[in-house]
């Protein structure tokens, strides 16, 4: 659910990044961070446990620029992807204009991809979203490790609807601003059609 | 179901509104600073001392506390904690949820006390409650009459790459 200012002349719209444990969420926040001038980014919040696993949920604030006049602000969050966490999952996805599936590329983490996806689809239902009509893109993570499933296999999996999708290295920054500007666009274009 | 759901949309009258209510609770209460938050982590207005605080975090975090506070709550058969209170050793936190939407945060030190920001919130949440109330009538009203010129009405796809040079 965007925020619409009139007064202060600011949209704040929420991405959601989600995904099985381990599979970069943070990463992908860490990368934003690490490459956004300061002046466009807010702090970058963690709420990790002491192995840096996320508990709760990361948090980055960023100020892209303007449109028609608008400070167009967009704030990304990030779930915890261990399963026990489900609660804390739901919570986050409270108010979401947008999600991010980082999906693990490495083929012992294949079905805790597809388990990930169905809990994300449980999870927005829940809430009273349904995904097939809400702005979402689906990141390749990990595209650099060598036991990887190939490409068409994970887009046969998890993406049969055809959604925006992007091959990335999150550490190492491939494709990672890629796929946080294609679900900007389509947030952005939810707005354009003017359901606020 | 839904597929997008409706924003929250704040006009100049309705902010003005709150920051004067807002101002007041800050003055009646002697605090710090006092924050109003949609539940989704969106700071709708501050106001006090806040240049030193980093007002984007404090939003996300309090929701995320209503929202963690909101779970436990449930699971013990309770609808909501609807006051939370943090004790620091100089400054303290005191937050609630006013008319089930959005979040008052009133930070104060020495100079008050509990019981007084308690009482003050309380006179200042109808205040806030009932602009909510207005402002929810006016963007109903502003939709279905067309409302006030969509501003991403007529964004291009350049525009939307300009914000990712």
């Amino acid at each position: 659910m965007a925020f619409i200012n009139y007064a202060a002349r600011e949209i704040n719209c929420k991405i959601v990044y989600y995904g099985p444990g381990l599979c970069g969420k943070t990463t992908n926040l860490q990368t934003i961070y690490q490459r956004t001038s300061p002046d466009a980014r807010g702090k970058m919040i963690s709420l990790a446990t002491e192995t840096e696993r996320t508990l709760f949920f990361d948090f980055l604030p960023l100020a892209l620029g303007d449109i028609r006049g608008f400070k167009t602000r967009f704030h990304l969050y990030t779930v915890p992807g261990q399963v026990f966490y489900d609660a804390s999952r739901k919570l986050i996805l409270k108010g979401v204009d947008g999600v991010v599936f980082v999906a693990d590329s490495q083929e012992e983490r294949l079905d805790a991809n597809i388990e990930s996806l169905e809990n994300l689809k449980d999870n927005l239902e829940e809430q009273g979203y349904d995904l097939e009509k809400i702005p979402f893109v689906i990141q390749y993570n990990k595209r650099d490790l060598p036991n990887q499933s190939p490409l068409e296999e994970l887009q046969e999996l998890l993406n049969p609807d055809q959604v925006p999708e992007f091959e990335a290295c999150a550490l190492t920054g491939e494709g990672v601003f890629e796929t946080l500007k294609a679900v900007a666009k389509q947030i952005l274009i939810e707005l354009k059609k003017g359901r606020r | 179901m839904l597929g997008y759901q409706s924003s929250l949309v704040m006009y100049d009258e309705e902010y003005q509104r709150i920051v004067e209510i807002a101002d007041k609770l800050l003055r009646e209460s002697n605090a710090k600073a006092v924050f109003l938050v949609d539940r989704n982590g969106q700071l709708i207005a501050a106001t006090g001392e806040t240049e030193h605080l980093d007002t984007t975090s404090l939003a996300s975090l309090t929701a995320g506390n209503i929202a963690a506070t909101g779970g436990l709550a449930k699971l013990i058969g309770e609808k909501e904690f609807s006051i939370l209170f943090h004790e620091g050793e100089k400054d303290n936190i005191h937050i609630s949820i006013v008319g089930g939407r959005v979040i008052l945060v009133v930070i104060f030190d020495q100079r008050s006390s509990l019981g007084l920001v308690r009482l003050r919130v309380k006179k200042g949440s109808e205040d806030f409650d009932r602009t909510m109330e207005e402002l929810d009538r006016k963007s109903a009203e502003e939709a279905g009459s067309g409302g006030p010129q969509n501003p991403f009405a007529e964004i291009t796809d350049d525009d939307i790459d300009n914000l990712f040079r």
